[in-house]
């Protein structure tokens, strides 16, 4: 799957306008004795179908890497391997999906489902649902879905992982992924240039109970950033400009869980998809949509479009496209976000497009403004007037990513009594 | 392409002073260009009084001090941008920068002045773990949100770090309605000045913690506590310390970065201890005709020594066009040790100094009845006996002209502190 | 005789300041650099007084909100009586520095003035 999910990324990339580069990955090990481990990740590999592969020595491996750090004995190395930018690429998709007619319901809690003659009764906290079929894409919470429906049980454990992000100033340090030797954790702490041209550290690998809990920890950080300075050379601590956590769906079986539930017809699951869940993601779907396919034999919609087109990236255009890019709408004249080089065209498009924006990590999401170093110290009052004005809201009512998340609580003196 | 003679960059404090000085010089053909809808930068949102007692002998606030230079600057018709953002200085000082009006310009300068100011230092740089919910903000933008646009971030406030703007923050927030709990220092000392504490806290009865910082980040969606824990010697939490503050605000005010990528672009290399670029006496950075004055050249306590840095940096831009300045590659060094963390200017051409230089600079730890001491090579000419030295103050040590004519060999200055040479 | 240490607030330097009080009088202030340091001592421990500076909503102006002060110190523990007093105060664009906006406030002798310019709403 992931062999196969990666070939498709050219081709999806291209059509949802998204960033993606083949920039390379380096498996590196510490001592002479694991370089047997890296020949059997190695063959392990080509019976995969992986292209490119090769063992690199120390010394090619400096002049590819010159900043990994002198204990790298050796590297595996994978030609083919990409960077993309996760978020964006799920934007794009559920973007393309609004425009082909998915729609979508939010702030909706699945409380059960069902299975009915001519498929299944969807109950939830806004309303019942009928659908013909169910796919199952809940991600850590996928085992409950099942466990509605199936009396095959699946297990998935919300495993933690934590990453650092350094500023851009230290993105050209290493120009592949580089990862560690795995571990029965996972493939371990990885360094990485992002594609918008940050540095990456992580992630750790911490099974969990509370599936909601996405705070960073300091003993994680430690471990992460312990891990970062085993692979390079120099690590400034004073270039971190952000931390972060998530959750990876961990199935107990070890391996994704993928097609339709034995006792319920119809319901498909996507279950347990870890690493590497996203480059398999593109494969993983087309299995999904060819069971779908056999069951419903739908006709093929002539209407069916492809093409997604990006919220314009002012930072990576020429100035002659800038000045075209103003002279059509004077918001791209004005920049909001000093540290990415985001405009307030950028911003309003990202509020106005099919599935916009209502939060500010909505719009940080979608147009990097508030993402710099230094952290929407500047921006975040004007994202908040924008998104007041735009959303003709309140500037009480705009939250950091919906809910009880309030950005001002009151006006000024209304707490004097 | 737009020709000036010297372009600005930053229509606050810095950037209106030096335009000022470049315009008194005699030179006309001028540009500032401003990020903001108004000039003043930071002043506009610094409402508070005790601006100005050096330059203006009286206690202004931000916006009425930065108001006497915008009025200078519209008597003396100096051209200026609003809202228009540079985003490239090139070698050859080409300029490029954005706005909605003209597009993308292009300008050519024969000289620069770099007034971009300073930036917060934010959570990440702190690397404070737990969740990441709302109602975290740096104290400057706590302060736009309050003092510019009316409203409130929040109702049960901690800050950490006790950097002035967290300090006046903390008046503000109380004055506006909310409760302040503490104040949280890393340091054993205060980084603020001590008068901020006087009247910020002391007045509030607002405990400040020292040796104290934020372990743990409580909150799913809205902020809903932290947890505090005093800290070691090594500044390490120390473990059964830990105290959970209930709060819906951590406002963190943990220092301030010269921004200076406009600098690099630029080539010019910063420096590791102030983050800003190297400069001499005349204000010029290792770049030839480029200036540098106010934060983006090391972050100051007092907008009156902005103002004078600056009117040096305009004057010098000034003589750099007209051609009267003397240029010198044997600049004496300036070096900081001992307790001294950096000096500005960096490089001293003692031709160019006029009747004395002012050398600011800041100490890197607490000292009682110490001396400030300047070395011509190896010989002792300055010796100032200080009270108290804190790394939150800004210290300064003026040089009379003659002083350097009795060491014409010169070659290195040193200041140093020293403790109680003499009993 | 007490002695009282001070930091004088009179302007950002902030001296430490010993002060000698005699039957609640100030008889000597040592540590200050200026005649400030003299005078906040004094008043600091007979009548401590202190400039207050607040926002204000504006009504059809450029900005949302315009800075005002104290123009002269008021006594420390009428702060929040006058915050109190400023509390549904609207003002109308357009302002200027040093206008009046509120005489003599809770009869200190202190009026409130603006010191922030704000424009009206379409000017520019």
């Amino acid at each position: 799957m992931n062999a196969l999910g990666n070939q498709m990324f050219d081709k999806l990339s291209k059509e949802l306008d998204f960033p993606f580069k083949r920039t390379g990955s380096l498996v590196v090990c510490f001592s002479i004795d694991e370089i047997e481990i890296l020949n059997r990740l190695l063959k392990q590999g080509e019976e995969n179908g992986i292209e490119g592969l090769r063992i690199i020595n120390k010394d090619e491996l400096k002049k590819m890497e010159p900043n990994l750090s002198d204990d790298v004995a050796a590297a595996l190395y994978a030609p083919t391997a990409g960077i993309v930018c996760p978020y964006e690429m799920t934007i794009a998709l559920a973007e393309n999906a609004v425009e082909n007619g998915v729609e979508f319901k939010f702030n909706t809690l699945v409380m059960d489902v069902k299975k009915v003659s001519d498929g299944f009764e969807i109950k939830t906290s806004e309303g019942k649902i009928h659908t013909r079929m169910v796919i199952n894409a809940a991600g850590i919470f996928a085992d409950n879905i099942n466990n509605m429906v199936s009396r095959n049980n699946i297990e998935i454990i919300p495993r933690k992982g934590e990453y650092c992000l350094f500023d851009k100033s230290l993105g050209g340090v290493i120009s592949r992924t580089i990862f560690q030797i795995p571990t029965k954790m996972g493939k371990g702490v990885l360094v990485t240039p992002t594609v918008d041209g940050n540095l990456l550290i992580g992630p750790t690998a911490l099974n969990i109970l509370d599936k909601e809990d996405v705070t960073t920890t300091n003993e994680g950080l430690e471990y992460a950033l312990n891990m970062g300075k085993r692979t390079l050379r120099e690590l400034p601590m004073d270039k971190i400009i952000s931390s972060f956590a998530g959750l990876r769906a961990h199935p107990v079986n070890n391996d994704f869980i993928i097609g339709e539930a034995e006792d319920a017809k119809g319901f498909i699951n996507a279950a347990g998809i870890e690493s590497p869940g996203l480059s398999a993601a593109p494969a993983i779907a087309k299995t999904i949509e060819d069971i779908v396919v056999n069951k419903i034999k739908p006709n093929i919609r002539e209407d069916y479009n492809p093409i997604r087109k990006g919220i314009p990236k002012f930072r990576e255009m020429s100035n002659e496209e800038r000045e075209n890019l103003i002279k059509n709408n004077p918001a791209f004249g004005k920049i909001v976000c000093r540290c990415e080089m985001i405009t307030e065209g950028e911003v309003i498009d990202s509020i106005k497009r099919p599935l916009g924006a209502s939060t500010l990590d909505g719009v940080k999401r979608r147009t990097r403004s508030g993402m710099g170093r230094c952290q929407g110290g500047f921006c975040t009052s004007r994202i908040v007037d924008i998104l007041a004005r735009e959303l003709n809201i309140p500037i009480t009512d705009v939250t950091k990513f919906g809910g009880e998340s309030r950005l001002l609580t009151n006006k000024n003196k209304d707490g004097i009594e | 392409m737009m020709e000036v003679d010297v372009l600005v960059i930053g229509g606050g404090p810095a950037g209106l002073a030096a335009a000022l000085s470049v315009k008194e010089e005699g030179i006309n053909n001028i540009l500032i260009i401003e990020r903001e809808d108004k000039l003043g930068g930071i002043l506009n949102q610094c409402i508070h009084n005790g601006f100005g007692l050096h330059i203006f002998k009286e206690e202004l606030t931000g916006p009425e001090y930065a108001q006497r230079f915008i009025d200078r600057i519209e008597e003396n018709k100096i051209p200026y941008k609003l809202n228009t953002m540079v985003i490239n200085i090139n070698k050859e000082k080409i300029v490029t920068a954005v706005n909605s009006v003209d597009g993308v310009l292009e300008i050519k300068a024969k000289s620069i002045i770099l007034a971009m100011g300073c930036r917060e230092r934010p959570r990440g740089a702190i690397n404070i773990p737990g969740s990441r919910c709302a109602g975290i903000y740096s104290a400057g933008t706590a302060q736009k949100f309050v003092n510019i646009k009316g409203y409130m971030p929040g109702k049960e406030v901690v800050i950490l770090g006790s950097g002035d703007i967290g300090l006046i923050m903390a008046r503000r927030m109380t004055l506006e309605g909310a409760k302040v709990k503490c104040v949280i220092e890393l340091m054993p000392y205060s980084t603020g000045l001590k008068r901020n504490i006087v009247q910020c806290l002391d007045d509030f009865n607002i405990p400040l913690k020292f040796s104290h910082t934020v372990v743990n980040i409580k909150g799913k969606e809205r902020l809903q506590g932290v947890t505090i824990a005093k800290v070691d010697e090594n500044r390490k939490p120390i473990i059964g310390t830990e105290e959970f503050i209930p709060c819906d605000t951590l406002l963190l005010s943990v220092g301030l970065i010269p921004e200076n990528e406009l600098t690099k672009c630029a080539g010019i290399k910063l420096s590791k201890v102030t983050s800003g670029p190297e400069v001499n006496e005349s204000m010029e950075t290792e770049a030839d005709g480029i200036f540098a004055c106010g934060n983006v050249l090391h972050v100051h306590d007092l907008v009156d020594y902005v103002t004078m840095e600056s009117i040096k940096a305009g004057k010098s831009a000034a003589e750099y066009i007209k051609g009267s300045r003397i240029k010198n590659k044997k600049a004496i060094v300036v070096n900081a040790q001992c307790g001294v963390r950096y000096t500005v200017p960096q490089y001293i051409n003692p031709e160019n100094v006029k009747d004395n230089i002012d050398i600011r600079f800041r100490v890197s730890n607490l000292y009682r009845d110490s001396y400030i001491c300047v070395y011509f090579d190896e010989r002792l000419e300055i010796k100032i006996k200080k009270r108290i030295l804190t790394p939150g103050e800004m210290e300064t040590v003026t040089i009379r002209k003659d002083v350097f004519s009795k060491y014409p060999q010169c070659k290195n200055i040193t200041i140093k502190v020293e403790g109680d040479l003499n009993g | 005789m007490d002695k009282r240490e001070l930091i004088c607030i009179g302007c950002p330097l902030g001296c430490s300041l010993e002060v000698d009080i005699e039957h609640n009088n100030v008889v000597k202030v040592s540590g200050n650099q200026c005649k400030r340091g003299i005078d906040y001592a004094m008043k600091e421990c007979t009548n401590p007084t202190r400039i207050i500076t607040t926002t204000l909503e504006v009504i059809g102006g450029k900005d949302e909100m315009v800075a005002v002060k104290t123009d002269k110190d008021i006594p420390k523990d009428k702060i929040f009586d006058c915050i109190r007093v400023l509390k549904n105060i609207k003002v109308k664009a357009p302002i200027k520095i040093g206008e009046i906006i509120y005489k003599n406030i809770l009869n200190t002798g202190a009026n409130i003035v603006a010191t922030s310019n704000v424009y009206v709403y379409g000017d520019s």
